[in-house]
């Protein structure tokens, strides 16, 4: 058999993802972590009196805390798996992407195993994060002059 | 290339399984089965290779035999440098061969242990195979806490040892004959579609044995591959029809039977050099000794998939070896 009958038998049996589901219960979860976070602000800035501006990070660091918790007691990647992009896209997916990847590497050493390995997921999203507002930056500084 | 054996027998097996196959459909007959992933270790590798060394010592007790006893330990595994099997040797005394075939390690061995028995070169041979889900997990793909969405064509890797015990002394499973395969360019890509990067060896490797034997596929009473998944047996059973005319009525998959695919959470089925190997010796052994299969022909398939070469969009070769096993009359 070739090479283009045999790509084309695979993926024959190849299951179809049911993307419309997937989106659907990704726009929900994350329509959920929006309104938390908002609530959050609410609560900071009600309750504690705290500026909103900083109510921000505050419950940005809430969020980033749950997340890393969350991994280490074992059922965020469940959670994870089945909410997906809800979770993913917001931050608590960069801390459970860093959070999981230092678990792993734990008994490897401080340096040789957590230092080295903690960005081992998420830091291509650093990079192309830093990348990307440096370019977006430098676009609207041609633009608008700053 | 085919050989075939006069006298050499599968003796004994001992197969020790993960916590999650003792929660699937065979997690009774497996000779012994763990509560977590650490069994008593700091770490899932040193787990791992108590997995190997337990197995050994088992296998021993239960053939009635000392490591004195012992010519040869042969043995693989899924780590770099095949870190387990390696380790485990260092704990016995034995001359030792390392092999890497991926997932067709098992049958490697067996086919490696046959050899040297026929040839005289050995009279009491252990060949050992082990997986570990969550030092796989590591190695090949994420961290084992990362719950990124993952396709419905992965194969969870089944945490166990699978140990046997090979001479020339008439008891338990001959082995008939053997097939060594060749290593086939999958032109597959997509290192969460295993089951297709195998088929193709697989279906090469049982055409090749069943045309150097001169036999139909119906000779045996099943046709055993390793872990091709429920999506990689359906384009394995296409590919032989449609390419060489087989009709593949009594062919399985053991990566189908560990698990309960569709209530366990693991995607197309189980996967990992363990998966085929504690099917065969606990559940196919068991129906061998029952009297309802008389010849069973095993596939093990392996994708040789480095991790390396994958991200350099490199195809993933395949390799599938076949044994064929049958009841002492």
């Amino acid at each position: 058999m070739n090479k283009e009958k045999y790509i084309a038998l695979t993926d024959k049996h190849k299951p179809k993802e049911n993307t419309l589901k997937n989106a659907i219960i990704a726009f929900l979860a994350g329509g959920f972590m929006g309104t938390l976070g908002q609530l959050l602000i609410d609560v900071y800035t009600y309750f504690f009196d705290v500026p909103k501006t900083m109510a921000s990070t505050f419950m940005i660091i809430t969020l980033i805390f749950l997340g890393c918790l969350f991994t280490c007691l074992g059922f965020f990647d469940s959670l994870v798996h089945k909410l997906k992009c809800g979770l993913i896209i917001p931050i608590t997916g960069f801390a459970h992407a860093m959070m999981s990847a230092a678990l792993e590497y734990r008994k490897e050493g401080l340096v040789t195993g957590i230092g080295a390995n903690m960005f081992k997921l998420a830091g291509s999203v650093i990079v192309f994060g830093v990348v990307s507002a440096y370019t977006f930056g430098l676009i609207r500084f041609i633009i608008y002059g700053g | 290339m085919t050989f075939k054996y006069n006298n050499v027998y599968i003796n004994n097996t001992e197969t020790i399984a993960g916590k999650k196959e003792k929660e699937g459909p065979l997690g009774k007959i497996f000779d012994k089965t763990k509560q977590d992933y650490y069994f008593g270790e700091k770490t899932w590798e040193q787990a791992e290779i108590k997995l190997i060394s337990e197995n050994i010592k088992e296998l021993l007790k239960k053939a009635d035999l000392t490591i004195k006893d012992i010519d040869l330990l042969i043995s693989g595994d899924l780590l770099n440098q095949i870190a387990a099997s390696n380790y485990a040797a260092s704990k016995v005394d034995l001359p030792f061969l390392g092999i890497y075939n991926a997932c067709a390690s098992s049958v490697e061995g067996l086919i490696i242990a046959s050899n040297m028995i026929e040839a005289n070169q050995a009279n009491n041979v252990i060949v050992e195979v082990s997986s570990h889900n969550n030092t796989a997990e590591k190695q090949f793909r994420y961290p084992v806490e990362y719950g990124g969405p993952k396709p419905k064509t992965m194969t969870f890797t089944a945490t166990g040892s699978a140990g046997a015990l090979l001479s020339k002394n008439k008891k338990g499973i001959k082995v008939e004959s053997a097939t060594i395969g060749r290593v086939k360019d999958s032109y597959i890509k997509e290192v969460f579609y295993m089951g297709a990067v195998m088929a193709i060896a697989a279906a090469e490797t049982i055409k090749e044995h069943l045309e150097e034997t001169n036999r139909t596929i119906d000779y045996y009473d099943l046709v055993l591959t390793g872990d091709l998944g429920k999506y990689g047996k359906d384009i394995l059973k296409d590919y032989l029809s449609i390419e060489y005319k087989i009709k593949p009525n009594n062919l399985d998959d053991s990566a189908c039977m560990i698990y309960d695919i569709n209530n366990q959470g693991v995607y197309s089925g189980a996967s990992g050099p363990v998966c085929l190997p504690l099917v065969t010796y606990s559940y196919i052994f068991n129906k061998m000794f029952k009297g309802e299969y008389k010849k069973v022909l095993i596939v093990a398939t392996g994708a040789l998939m480095n991790t390396t070469t994958v991200n350099q969009q490199m195809t993933i070769p395949s390799i599938a070896h076949a044994i064929s096993l049958e009841v002492i009359d």
